[in-house]
């Protein structure tokens, strides 16, 4: 396998968006990446793009070509490819992407990760996020995402002790770093007491447990370590790269409190990268809602199990702690479009260890990890990049 | 429009059925928190419309309230036109109850309009429009609503009952309209098919880019058309969905909260769609004194705005207002039913 790093990235603003559509939206994010990376468009060998639902959110499908068309890209005929993992849609575009050039089928790629949520109601919205779930097992019953963290976080209370007040002092924390963050959804901290008596949604998690519904693309453009010298003096090398699957209804699981896919995936990408948890200067980590996060910590080995709700608390994962998770406010505050979600997290990791990232930048970070989760956990994409010394 | 001081309001009337139900009881039918709600919306209590009112009777009732204050022969209106998105009818007039009612056919032109919550200052246009070609002496324009919403919405809270009328015309002008414009685009923040019962709405969309946009702009348009500045004006009545929006867009045009505290209905009887800015500008004109300047500008989702500046004429000192119920007698003549009620007044309830 070839090394393989990230040259370029490109990030739209992330919100409700009603002015730009879906095209508009990741050929803006494509081509800030492209520019950013100086390459030229007749080098790129090919195009990844995670969608996880196009179909349901603006009725169209057949996105892999469409958004080759929309780069300007169709006279070059490159193979133009839609990758679907539910939210982890990005994050597995992005693999896939580094897959291919590892593989040396390809030199340079352009991974692109995109959703368009917000033209259709909140209620239709949760409708399609639905269908990511097992729908003869949980949707059928009713099941919604809130619904399904929700159980998670009782049970995760009732083994560790785990506090509704810990729970919502990751909100605060994703909140005050997407303060920091022009990109972000939400670019103003939040009080605890506001977390604490926003409206319930499934109980113990209220509205701002919740990550939001958001339009956003990103993309980052993909160069095999041997050429990328041609284009930059900051090339990010991917060192490791996690993909893992589970059961996709919870009810079969050994524990509602870690997702496998999660240690699995996360095994994998650190036995490839050589390295330890503790190695981690920085982590983009799938807080789709608050109880998520602490999962994530602890299922990444940043803390042992049981542990995530004292690490919030103890704030080991703010942005001046020992790792700092969710610089970039997260999809709690960042947004989360689904399908751009995996590939803007890596964004950011690229942001952090090219020390380009202002306000909320992790001093001397050189290792970052990025987490994206599908569904409640039934897949999982780990990446870990780390910056080239000079 | 040229600019034309002689047409304007001769005399106007309101009507808004006196039952109320409170946000804290729709809260309460639905597990909400009733603070919450009403702080969040602004509205405390709305309008409900009783078993046997519709958008026919509030229409003539304002309507009779208008003809109550003037001496106007009912023969002499030429036209009558109503704004509702509620009309009884999908196809029949509601304007031949009312011309009927007041005494005013055959000899006159009506159709019904409807374009969401502004239908009924769309009408004031029409009217001015015709009396300024010679093609009417007086005209009526109604705004009138029983507005739909669906159970467990959170319109369920403001959409409510209400109207006024307004008669236009050259001669005894108490309220002269200086100067109107409109400001529209296709916009689908809010709308309800044909067959529908209940309206859909597309959430935050129907504020900034809708709500917010349109009366910015055609306020704007007006004070630019005009040459006035907000402090020009003793009062200012904007479209009120809920307590809070209007004066927030007052704020953003530059108007006080001052100016818009006479106007501003919506936390008492809620949001009365296409009577609610003209229930405002009625609110106005029940203590307004010669020389007082008055901006208004309605909001349509779909979308539009009309804005119109109005100047008190000292005619109005000769009109004597107790001969029809001012809109703080309406609001305050009220009578307090429960969600079980306003189940059955609404049609919510299912039977075969």
């Amino acid at each position: 396998m070839r090394e393989v790093a990230v040259i370029g990235v490109g990030l739209t603003e992330f919100g409700e968006l009603w002015d730009k559509s879906f095209r508009q939206l990741i050929a803006e994010a494509g081509s800030k990446a492209i520019f950013d990376s100086g390459i030229g468009a007749r080098e790129i060998d090919a195009l990844y793009v995670g969608s996880m639902s196009a179909g349901r959110f603006i009725g169209q499908e057949h996105v892999g070509a469409l958004v080759a068309d929309q780069a300007g890209f169709s006279h070059m005929h490159i193979p133009a490819i839609r990758v679907e993992s539910a939210c982890a849609s990005g994050g597995l575009a992005f693999r896939q992407g580094y897959l291919s050039v590892a593989s040396g089928i390809n030199d340079i790629v352009v991974v692109g990760g995109i959703e368009k949520m917000t033209d259709v109601t909140g209620n239709a919205a949760s409708d399609i996020l639905a269908t990511s779930m097992d729908q003869e097992w949980e949707t059928f019953f009713g099941a919604t995402y809130a619904g399904i963290y929700a159980m998670i976080a009782n049970r995760h209370m009732h083994e560790y002790g785990t506090t509704r007040e810990q729970l919502a002092q990751v909100a605060v924390k994703n909140h005050a770093n997407g303060a920091l963050n022009p990109y972000a959804q939400f670019k103003r901290p939040i009080e605890l007491k506001s977390v604490l008596n926003a409206p319930m949604v499934a109980s113990p998690l209220g509205m701002f447990d919740c990550s939001p519904l958001s339009d956003g693309a990103a993309a980052v453009v993909l160069c095999s370590m041997d050429k990328v010298k041609k284009y930059t003096d900051k090339p990010v090398k991917i060192i490791g790269s996690g993909q893992a699957s589970d059961m996709l209804p919870l009810h079969g699981r050994d524990s509602l409190c870690t997702f496998e896919a999660t240690v699995y995936a996360a095994k994998a990408a650190y036995k490839q990268a050589g390295i330890q948890p503790k190695d981690v200067d920085v982590a983009e980590v799938h807080d789709c809602f608050t109880i998520a996060e602490i999962l994530a910590v602890e299922d990444l080995g940043f803390v042992k199990k049981g542990d995530g709700g004292k690490a919030i608390e103890n704030k080991i994962t703010t942005l001046d702690g020992q790792i700092p998770v969710n610089t970039s406010g997260g999809l709690k505050a960042k947004g989360h479009p689904v399908g751009a979600t995996g590939v803007a997290q890596i964004a950011e990791i690229v942001f952090q260890l090219r020390n380009g990232a202002d306000k909320r930048q992790v001093k001397d970070a050189r290792i970052g990890l990025a987490h994206n989760i599908g569904g409640g956990g039934a897949s999982c994409v780990v990446h870990i990049l780390e910056a080239m010394k000079k | 429009m040229a600019k034309n001081n002689v047409i304007g309001i001769v005399s106007y009337g309101a009507h808004v059925p006196r039952y109320r139900i409170k946000s804290s009881d729709i809260a309460r039918a639905w597990g909400k928190d009733p603070d919450t709600i009403i702080n969040g919306l602004g509205i405390n209590e709305k309008s409900v419309p009783s078993i046997d009112q519709d958008v026919a009777t509030i229409s003539v009732e304002a309507a009779r309230a208008a003809l109550a204050r003037c001496d106007i022969d009912p023969q002499d209106i030429d036209a009558i036109y109503v704004g509702s998105e509620s009309h009884p009818y999908a196809v029949k007039p509601t304007g031949t109850i009312v011309g009927e009612a007041i005494g005013a056919t055959p000899d006159l032109k009506v159709a019904d309009y409807e374009f969401a919550c502004k239908a009924g200052t769309a009408a004031i246009q029409s009217c001015m429009a015709l009396v300024k070609a010679d093609m009417a002496k007086y005209g009526m324009a109604i705004g009138s609503d029983t507005s739909q919403a669906a159970p467990g919405d959170a319109l369920e809270y403001a959409a409510s009952a209400g109207g006024a009328a307004f008669i236009i015309g050259n001669k005894n002008v108490i309220a002269s309209i200086n100067y109107t414009c409109s400001f529209t685009t296709d916009t689908p923040d809010f709308w309800r098919r044909e067959g529908r019962k209940y309206p859909s709405h597309g959430g935050r969309f129907t504020g900034e880019p809708a709500y917010f946009k349109h009366i910015v702009s055609c306020t704007k348009n007006l004070m630019n058309h005009v040459g006035t500045k907000p402090e020009d004006y003793n009062y200012a009545i904007f479209h009120q969905p809920n307590g809070k929006f209007p004066v927030r867009v007052a704020k953003m045009l530059g108007f006080s909260p001052e100016q818009v505290k006479q106007g501003l209905l919506c936390p008492f009887i809620g949001n009365t769609y296409s009577g609610a800015s003209m229930l405002g500008l009625a609110s106005v004109l029940d203590i307004a004194k010669p020389g007082d300047r008055i901006m208004v500008t309605s909001y349509g989702s779909g979308a539009g705005s009309d804005s119109f500046d109005i100047t008190v004429t000292e005619k109005i000192d000769k009109m004597n207002r107790e001969k029809a119920p001012l809109v703080s007698q309406l609001i305050q003549d009220k009578e307090y039913i429960d969600y079980a009620t306003y189940a059955k007044f609404r049609d919510l309830l299912y039977w075969e």
